[in-house]
């Protein structure tokens, strides 16, 4: 159903899945907190060889990332229309107002979502399920009983693809489909919901009656590796924020959005 | 490794939601190392024994205990490995994405060391003859194979009571064997007891001792079904001497079928459905019956050639089901598709059959009279305020079967009709066919179940392999 995600082979694919998340996390929190438009640029352009290395094949790259690629100028266009006004205004109709100010937010906007997204996508694209849910629970020390249930929940998403075709041949068959269409659609979104719990359910008996949740300490199949690797990929990610901030600072861009 | 000991004592169980008790009053002892065919009809509290064993019952919050039930002294909740479940639905069982993460998932939750589990995985996987790699995905395993990886899963963990709760029941016939030869070469080589819950005795002999059933004799409710117009079921000769067997209904030419569009199941096909005719289409796992069926049933547009209703069939719709509205299908082909949970609609039992005659308009007093006639031949009336998903296995196919029949349709399309139901459920459904084909009906059965097409004269039509 849900097919093993065999995509990137670069240099980063064998790289614990907690290490891309932490260092996704690293590139992305200095950009969280500041909204000027040098820290986004030089983290964007720091990120290119971590987005390179992590071996997505340029269509894939451009086919996964292509929301962000509409998202980005989209929310640009807006802040360029309607954020903060300051400096010469270059267009006023009605509650649109293009300034230097705004348009130095949009880019630094355009730049942020980009910097922040773009790493994320690329490291994340090859990751499987299991070996990030090996790393969560053994080396992120999130519970196990929640991370194997999440698991175990994910592989039944594919049934339910298979379930919503079967409700709506039952209701063709039922003499109820030719009209009242979203009525129908609430009444199988409804049943979606209850064989969703029902398949939980049966899931939940399979895994307790091979011994999930006994109390006995639990022991793991496989180690989720954790090295040098794991070690650098988060050093790289905290080099980026740290360079982007220390460049906006040294250029007097710096502007933390908590300040305001 | 020995079997383990299993006692019964005045044993019961009441799910918390419900008023009426699972099981109760049981007493049993079975010997280690012995191997236990469990039977009894629907209801009668086989599963619930079952998973009592295995320690997922749950707590004081999920029910009521009474009684004792011990293995080997011990309360089963308090012994998590020493029972291995196996259970009937083949896509509930595999937990983990890869295979061999999910024969190991048991002996994680164990704390068995990393190096004896690996070795537990492939000892298991071996014994129950699944020769796929470690990698493979669990979703890409067919039904028998999917069981096998459950058998293996529960092995892994080395347990001294194997309990299998209908295992075979969702699987074709080659897929029935390979699980059975499957469970005998284990319960030969770890001497496990063993408890298998099935009602189709004959797949254990030779590998079971004795069996237990459970619950009231069956002879009462049978005794009422008698009374119904449905009669008993009988034999019914060969096709060919069929009365109504000459008018074609639906006609199909060089027919290809498609569950999901670009991906043909099967075909070409040339098949006529006549007035009066049982049908069976038949095949293993994957072959496309359930498509073909659908496509019979104007419920799937052709891939390739031609599905045509007849003139008489079809009056003034179009030749093509697929273009009838779904409410022109109710008098014309109606279709009991596998599983119950999916095609029940309404909050009451009464309701459920009345869908189809409303959504014909039909007048108040005709619905009345068409649901009461039902609810009796179907033995539903007891239960026709009742909530329909809290129904039986049995009793939700009889329903889905009234539901259908309400609206009166010349073709009834039935996927599965027999699978998984007790001996009891599995006359009704002769005697409910052979009725309808008598009337002229026509019958188009998709199944497994050569005794079904056997007992009711059926013309079979076989489908090939998974391409």
């Amino acid at each position: 159903m849900i097919p093993v995600a065999q995509v990137a082979r670069g240099p980063l694919a064998g790289i614990n899945p907690v290490a891309k998340l932490a260092a996704a996390l690293l590139v992305a929190l200095p950009l969280i907190v500041t909204i000027d438009w040098v820290s986004a640029l030089t983290a964007l352009v720091l990120e290119i060889p971590l987005i390179v290395m992590s071996g997505l094949g340029w269509r894939s790259f451009w086919l996964r990332t292509l929301p962000v690629w509409i998202a980005a100028p989209l929310t640009a266009v807006s802040i360029a229309l309607y954020g903060e006004q300051s400096g010469e205004v270059h267009f006023h109709w009605w509650l649109m107002n293009i300034s230097d100010g705004s348009l130095e937010l949009a880019a630094a906007t355009f730049f942020r979502v980009l910097a922040i997204a773009l790493p994320g996508i690329a490291l994340f694209a090859g990751v499987d399920p299991t070996d990030l849910a090996d790393g969560l629970a053994q080396r992120a020390k999130l519970p196990a009983r929640f991370v194997l249930g999440a698991l175990g929940g994910l592989r039944m998403v594919g049934l339910l693809v298979d379930d919503w075709r079967e409700l709506e041949a039952a209701r063709r068959v039922r003499g109820v489909a030719d009209q009242g269409r979203i009525r129908r659609l609430a009444g199988m979104a409804f049943a979606l919901i209850v064989l969703a719990i029902r398949r939980g359910t049966h899931l939940a008996t399979a895994m307790e009656s091979r011994a999930f949740g006994a109390t006995t300490a639990r022991t793991w199949a496989r180690e989720s590796p954790w090295g040098a690797r794991e070690w650098a990929l988060m050093a790289a990610g905290l080099a980026i924020s740290v360079t982007a901030l220390v460049v906006t600072t040294a250029t007097g861009h710096l502007n933390i959005i908590v300040a305001d | 490794m020995t079997g383990a000991r299993v006692a019964a004592r005045g044993w019961g169980w009441r799910y918390a939601t419900r008023h009426a008790w699972a099981a109760r009053g049981l007493d049993l002892d079975i010997a280690p190392g012995e191997r236990i065919l469990l039977s009894g009809l629907s209801g009668s509290g086989k599963s619930t024994l079952l998973h009592a064993l295995a320690g997922v019952l749950g707590g004081d919050d999920e029910g009521e205990q009474e009684g004792t039930l011990a293995i080997d002294g011990d309360d089963p909740r308090d012994v998590h490995g020493r029972a291995g479940l196996v259970l009937q639905d083949p896509d509930a069982q595999a937990i983990m994405h890869r295979v061999g993460d999910d024969v190991a998932f048991g002996c994680e939750n164990l704390g068995v060391p990393r190096d004896e589990m690996w070795r537990r995985v492939s000892s298991a996987l071996d014994l129950v003859g699944l020769d796929v790699s470690l990698d493979r995905s669990t979703s890409a395993l067919s039904g028998g194979q999917k069981q096998r990886l459950a058998l293996a899963g529960a092995l892994a963990m080395q347990p001294r009571l194997l309990l299998l709760d209908e295992p075979t029941a969702n699987l074709d016939a080659s897929g029935v064997i390979e699980v059975r030869d499957a469970v005998a070469r284990v319960v030969e080589s770890t001497g496990a007891t063993l408890i298998v819950v099935e009602h189709r005795a004959d797949v254990w002999r030779g590998v079971i001792d004795r069996e237990v059933r459970l619950g009231p004799p069956a002879s009462t409710t049978t005794a009422v079904f008698g009374t119904t117009p449905f009669g008993a079921p009988e034999i019914r000769g060969s096709g060919a001497e069929v009365p109504y067997s000459c008018t074609p209904l639906i006609t199909t030419r060089d027919l290809t079928v498609a569950r999901v569009k670009g991906k043909p199941a099967a075909g070409p096909i040339d098949l006529t459905i006549r007035a009066g005719e049982v049908l069976g289409i038949t095949g293993p796992n994957g072959s496309g019956k359930s498509t073909l069926g659908r496509t019979l049933a104007g419920l799937l547009p052709a891939a390739g050639g031609t599905v045509v209703a007849s003139d008489e069939l079809r009056g003034d719709a179009a030749p093509q089901p697929i273009r009838w509205s779904s409410a022109q299908l109710l008098t014309r082909i109606g279709t009991v598709l596998q599983s119950p949970d999916h095609q029940l609609l309404a909050k009451t039992v009464r309701e459920e059959i009345e869908v189809g005659p409303r959504a014909l308009k039909l007048p108040p007093e005709e619905i009345a009279r068409r649901t009461d006639d039902l609810l009796d031949r179907l033995r539903l009336d007891h239960l026709a305020a009742a909530h329909p998903h809290t129904l039986s296995g049995g009793e939700k196919r009889r329903l889905t079967v009234g539901a259908m029949l309400a609206t009166r349709p010349r073709v009834c399309v039935l996927d599965e009709p027999t699978f998984g139901q007790d001996p009891q459920t599995w006359r009704e459904m002769v005697g409910i066919m052979a009725s309808l084909a008598d009337q002229g009906i026509a019958i188009v059965a998709i199944t497994h179940d050569l005794d079904l097409l056997s007992a009711l004269g059926a013309r079979e039509f076989r489908m090939g392999d998974a391409q």
